[in-house]
């Protein structure tokens, strides 16, 4: 190829890429120009005529998703006016409770069967980490009846302890296939040794193993921790539909339900939902697409 | 713990006595655990405390209370006369794990199975009747046309996508920024995506102005205003678009690593041979990562099965946009009928089985196990 075609080739390639962009970005941008509109501009006018109308830019909307039963603002008119929020706030607060649980225990239990799998030796090794394997792609509908009825048996439905157990076994046999191919290949002489000085498996696991994986256990985190974030059946079935203990995607899922035509409030709700994932997912990025390339199939 | 050799010796010396206290701390430990765990459990069951504090206290309670659990257990094992604790000690590590997946995963295959052979109430034996419904019933058949679509439409788009903008953005020196926004969606739930894209799709009648851009956009250019969300059978593809919207980016990031490691000389010996662009990525290519592409496509088929948080979202399944995990959560909940929506979650497995087939005897094939 000539410079001057291979230019040209160059330039196509960018066009065509910064069009994709766009209408990758679009929606995202559409949604937050909007949770920051007042309601009558949201409702009568495309987002995309922000610049050119006389429109400002106000914070009532999240205040009002983010407020109790109570919320109060004053309009643009003057007026005070008693209007009932979303009361997103608390279940931002219990978002955060399932989340952050349900992230570390079956890191700890699945770090804790990586380890046992790749380096002690007992009956049935083999044929446990098969079934983890087959586990691996059953889809969790699979449980959601049986674990239900036991849950009503023993009283953990609506329950923190509850959901936290349902996400840490839905998110087993990842961890657990994730970490055992990390740890497996974490060099045998550092464990020898480690055992030759007298120490116990537990000391090993926790001294030398769990900092050595770190890496892995980064990744996973971030896995588990968006599955878990951004999970709506789950939390629909083993939560109910108290909002005592909704989280935050049950709450918006309630909300398009309520107030399918309030844009100004939807687009707030939305984005609410998405700025913790959103921070998480850009801070931690590498981690995240190490965690991808290591093989991602998840029941 | 005990100290082998100064410990046992005094043992020996005070016989009985010290068997006897030695078993009753070992009781007595466990006890108090449960406890401990047990109060924490009534507390935030029944505590009116702030809901931050009962946060706190939950999140502190939940893992510390796994931890501890480990550290007992394993404490425990080593109690036992020394040739006992090394045969329980893997058991320690792995145990919990195996508990929770038979719990979760394992058993709830089998209940859900025999589940699906009675009634709504679980008590009369029905035989066949629910597969039967899952069959024949209407509903159930407009959801299988549905998640045959999804899963077509829906990992071919992903994937098409994803390899075409890994190709071109491989031949790009902006690389990395275009390849981060289109990796962004990964991050935003169904239940997000459902309102924004609701809100692309928002529909007003026409002559009014249009807050939905692709209205906006279909009217600029002279066309009616269209409900895309209602608009039989299309909508189930403007569904389908969210998916591919999210998951464009994982496809797109696991086949451009692919891709980069397709060895430079054998596209540029293809080059030399007169071979064009489009020739070089049909031939050389593609062929070169077809394991990567194999992978993906099955990740977002199993993806596109289950679909459920969008329909939920976006239709609630009506208008014709059903798919199965959507009928299985209404036989559940809308018509508490455990035995049809067993019967549907085992269709779903049945469904994943030639995957995890797949997966086991690439497993088997592993070295080292």
């Amino acid at each position: 190829m000539s410079i001057a075609t291979d230019r040209k080739w160059v330039r196509l390639v960018n066009a065509i890429l910064i069009i994709l962009v766009i209408i990758w970005a679009v929606p995202i941008i559409g949604l937050f120009i909007s949770s920051l509109r007042a309601k009558s501009d949201v409702l009568d006018t495309g987002w995309w005529t922000v610049l050119s109308a006389k429109s400002r830019l106000t914070l009532a909307n999240y205040k009002q998703v983010l407020g109790g039963s109570k919320y109060t603002f004053v309009d643009s008119a003057g007026r005070t006016v008693r209007a009932s929020g979303d009361n997103l706030s608390r279940a931002f607060i219990n978002s955060l409770t399932v989340t952050i649980p349900s992230v570390i225990i079956p890191l700890l239990i699945a770090s804790a069967a990586a380890f046992g799998f790749a380096w002690l030796i007992f009956p049935g090794r083999k044929f446990f980490f098969t079934t983890v394997v087959a586990m691996l792609v059953v889809p969790l509908q699979i449980a959601l009846i049986p674990i239900l009825r036991d849950y009503q048996k023993i009283g953990l439905t609506g329950s923190y302890l509850g959901i936290w157990l349902a996400h840490t076994g839905f998110g087993l046999p990842l961890g657990i296939y994730l970490l055992y191919n990390y740890i497996s290949t974490i060099p045998r002489d550092i464990f020898e040794s480690a055992f030759l000085d007298g120490a116990k498996p537990m000391v090993v696991f926790a001294r030398l193993v769990l900092p050595l994986s770190v890496p892995a256990i980064a990744s996973l985190a971030i896995f588990q921790f968006l599955w878990v974030w951004n999970d709506l059946l789950v939390a629909l079935v083993f939560l109910g539909g108290t909002s005592d203990v909704a989280v935050l995607t049950q709450r918006l899922a309630t909300m398009v339900g309520s107030r399918g035509q309030d844009w100004h409030l939807l687009t707030a709700g939305a984005f609410i939902v998405m700025v913790v994932p959103l921070i998480v997912f850009f801070a931690l990025q590498r981690y995240f697409v190490q965690g991808l390339m290591a093989g991602s199939v998840k029941g | 713990m005990a100290e082998p050799n100064t410990v046992r010796g005094k043992a020996l010396a005070t016989g009985g006595l010290y068997t006897l206290g030695r078993l009753a701390v070992s009781i007595f430990v466990p006890i108090v655990t449960f406890f401990v765990l047990w109060a924490g459990f009534l507390f935030l069951k029944e505590s009116k405390a702030p809901p931050a504090l009962i946060g706190v206290v939950a999140i502190i309670w939940g893992v510390g209370g796994v931890a501890l659990l480990f550290w007992v257990t394993d404490w425990l094992v080593n109690r036992l006369p020394l040739h006992a604790a090394k045969k329980m000690q893997p058991f320690v590590f792995v145990g919990p794990a195996l508990v929770i997946l038979a719990w979760y995963l394992f058993l709830p295959t089998l209940r859900s199975l025999y589940l699906s052979f009675f009634d709504a109430q679980s008590k009369t034996f029905v035989g066949l009747a629910n597969y039967v419904y899952a069959f024949t019933d209407p509903k159930m058949l407009e959801s299988f046309v549905n998640n045959l679509l999804w899963i077509i439409l829906g990992t071919g788009g992903s994937v098409g996508m994803g390899l075409i903008i890994a190709l071109l953005a491989d031949r790009s020196r902006h690389e990395k920024v275009f390849k981060s926004i289109i990796f962004t969606p990964m991050a935003i739930s169904f239940v997000g995506a459902g309102v924004i894209w609701r809100f692309v799709y928002a529909y007003k009648p026409a002559g009014e102005s249009q807050i939905g851009i692709l209205n906006a956009i279909v009217t600029f250019f002279g066309v009616e205003p269209q409900a895309w969300i209602t608009m039989r059978p299309w909508n189930n593809i403007f569904l389908i678009a969210i998916l591919v919207w999210l998951q464009t980016g994982y496809a797109m990031v696991i086949i451009s690593a692919a891709l980069k490691g397709v060895p430079s000389s054998i596209i540029e010996a293809g080059r030399i041979d007169g071979a064009g662009e489009l020739r070089v990525i049909g031939s050389i290519i593609i062929p070169y990562i077809f394991t990567t592409l194999v992978t993906v496509s099955t990740t977002i088929i199993i993806i596109s099965l289950k679909i459920f948080d969008i329909v939920y979202t976006m239709t609630g399944g009506q208008y014709g946009t059903e798919v199965i995990a959507s009928m299985q959560y209404k036989q559940m909940f809308n018509y508490y009928d455990f035995g049809k929506g067993s019967a549907i979650a085992i269709v779903l497995v049945l469904a994943v089985t030639p995957v995890m087939w797949y997966n086991l005897r690439q497993f088997s094939k592993q070295e080292g196990f």
